[in-house]
């Protein structure tokens, strides 16, 4: 029996290794095949490249853009801006949901303009911030804000709003103030949730300064996307596509790792 | 200097809600000497928790008065669950109470963590309490309540959410606790075993508004655990006794 008993476990954690080696196979697989499709379709004409690209015109272009020395300027002003988006709208975004959480009554009184400001598509404001504050790089970042902070704003405040009553009367009976519960109760209790507001808040922030760049910029990815897309040069919006999802990605894992960290 | 700690005068307090006035506790009027060991039991919903939140100074009477003799800082509460924080560790949720009240020091902070050791959860010091068991938990959380060094106790059904058999064993271990470190306690319970086994004196409320019905001092050996208390034939008496009372 008791020989038994781990070769059977041994053999359950081979399965599990194996179906794990299998899933990280097959995404690797499918992105090679998306992109052997692409490439192949492209040169034995299943379409026409000048209208879908390919990826070695994709390639091709962004080592051109680098050569030319335009494209760190480009991923530079981007990432610059999104950076700023985020670390405001965040900031803003948990900075209001604390004082809504400390001011019951004020919440009560505010909630429905939150409602419909988070409801409100945000990219309707783009004439107005080009208007009020100029078309450059300080709108685009607003944009990004405006758009994180109110979805930050709301995801944290729900977040400090589940700490249960009874562990609050917990720490009143403990003879704590009202700073004393929300630094060592609340707070530490919405740890998760102010993770995934992080996570969140970085999307919105790209979404934010992409729109931006659309409406205003003269430089950075969304320019070259919208340029591209006016001048019919689709490899150009392709390889900054491609190049906006690698940084998407980097940042996201960024967060995830900060995760890693705070939940150990 | 008077052995009474505190003392509930003609009490009674209304509460509103949309629906309508509730009147909770009518004329209530009881105390507590030091040392004493009173049990609070009654019908559900009869506003017993009410009694130790006023006590505690978390609600104000509408008529009557609250007497404390040394005030608040010298209480500690204990709730229905353990509430400790997941993300610390047991040394850190006994210490929360005194963070709290800034009474941190080299000299408190040894005294609480010598309970720790001294019943028997000193090798979980640095455990995080989902490693620890129910029971385990609550023993904590006792300390947690101790370690500010209340000279009363108020136990808010302390035992209810432990399952049948780990509830008996703490109550014999926070019962000896209690005796050892010569506090005063009122507990509330919906038990009637639990209220004759641990007390010393036994209040049973009325409906609501309660008022206190009747009252029984409990002769049995003290020096006995509670467990060895429920085979006294004295036990079933009494449990008789209040049982008739609750249920008229």
């Amino acid at each position: 029996m008791k020989t038994e008993a781990p070769s059977l476990h041994t053999l359950y954690l081979r399965r599990l290794r194996k179906r794990e080696w299998f899933v990280r196979f097959m995404r690797i697989f499918v992105l090679l095949f998306v992109v052997t499709l692409w490439e192949v379709g492209a040169r034995i004409g299943w379409f026409d490249p000048f209208i879908m690209s390919s990826p070695s015109r994709v390639i091709d272009t962004i080592a051109r853009l680098y050569n030319e020395g335009s494209l760190l300027g480009h991923i530079g002003i981007t990432l610059y801006e999104t950076v700023m988006g985020f670390l405001l709208g965040t900031g803003i975004g948990v900075l209001i949901a604390i004082v809504l959480w400390w001011l019951p009554l004020v919440n009560r009184i505010l909630d429905p303009y939150l409602v419909v400001l988070n409801a409100l598509p945000k990219i309707a404001l783009g004439p107005i911030l080009i208007v009020w504050i100029g078309a450059g790089r300080a709108s685009i970042i607003v944009m990004a804000v405006l758009i994180s902070f109110v979805v930050t704003a709301v995801t944290v405040l729900a977040g400090f709003m589940e700490t249960t009553d009874e562990k609050q009367l917990l720490m009143r009976t403990l003879g704590a103030n009202k700073w004393q519960i929300f630094q060592k109760v609340v707070l530490p209790a919405s740890v998760p949730n102010l993770i995934s507001a992080l996570k969140i808040s970085v999307g919105m922030s790209w979404v934010g300064v992409i729109v931006g760049e659309y409406l205003v910029s003269q430089a950075g990815l969304g320019y070259l996307i919208v340029y591209g897309g006016q001048v019919f040069k689709l490899d150009l919006v392709m390889a900054s596509i491609v190049v906006l999802c690698v940084l998407a990605a980097l940042m996201y894992y960024a967060v995830a790792l900060i995760e890693k960290r705070v939940r150990r | 200097m008077d052995s009474t700690l505190v003392s509930l005068d003609r009490v009674s307090l209304f509460y509103h809600t949309k629906q309508a006035e509730t009147q909770a506790l009518e004329e209530l009027s009881f105390s507590v000497s030091e040392g004493e060991f009173i049990a609070i039991v009654g019908p559900s919903g009869c506003g017993k928790t009410t009694v130790l939140s006023l006590i505690m100074g978390l609600l104000t009477p509408t008529k009557g008065s609250v007497t404390t003799r040394d005030g608040r800082q010298k209480m500690g509460y204990m709730l229905q669950h353990d509430h400790l924080l997941d993300w610390r560790t047991v040394e850190k949720n006994v210490l929360l109470s005194l963070e709290v009240q800034h009474g941190i020091n080299e000299q408190t902070k040894q005294k609480a963590l010598a309970l720790l050791d001294r019943y028997g959860l000193g090798g979980f010091r640095h455990s995080k309490p989902a490693e620890l068991s129910g029971g385990m938990r609550q023993k904590v959380a006792l300390i947690r309540t101790l370690a500010t060094d209340p000279q009363l106790l108020l136990l808010d059904e302390p035992f209810s959410a432990l399952d049948y058999q780990t509830r008996l064993r703490i109550a014999d271990e926070v019962y000896s606790i209690i005796k050892q470190e010569r506090k005063t306690a009122i507990l509330v319970t919906h038990d009637i075993s639990e209220a004759i086994s641990m007390a010393d004196r036994v209040l049973v409320f009325s409906q609501r508004p309660s008022k206190v019905k009747s009252e029984f001092v409990i002769e049995i050996d003290k020096a006995q655990s509670p467990l060895e208390r429920r085979n006294d034939p004295r036990f079933f008496t009494y449990f008789h006794r209040i049982w008739e009372d609750l249920d008229a």
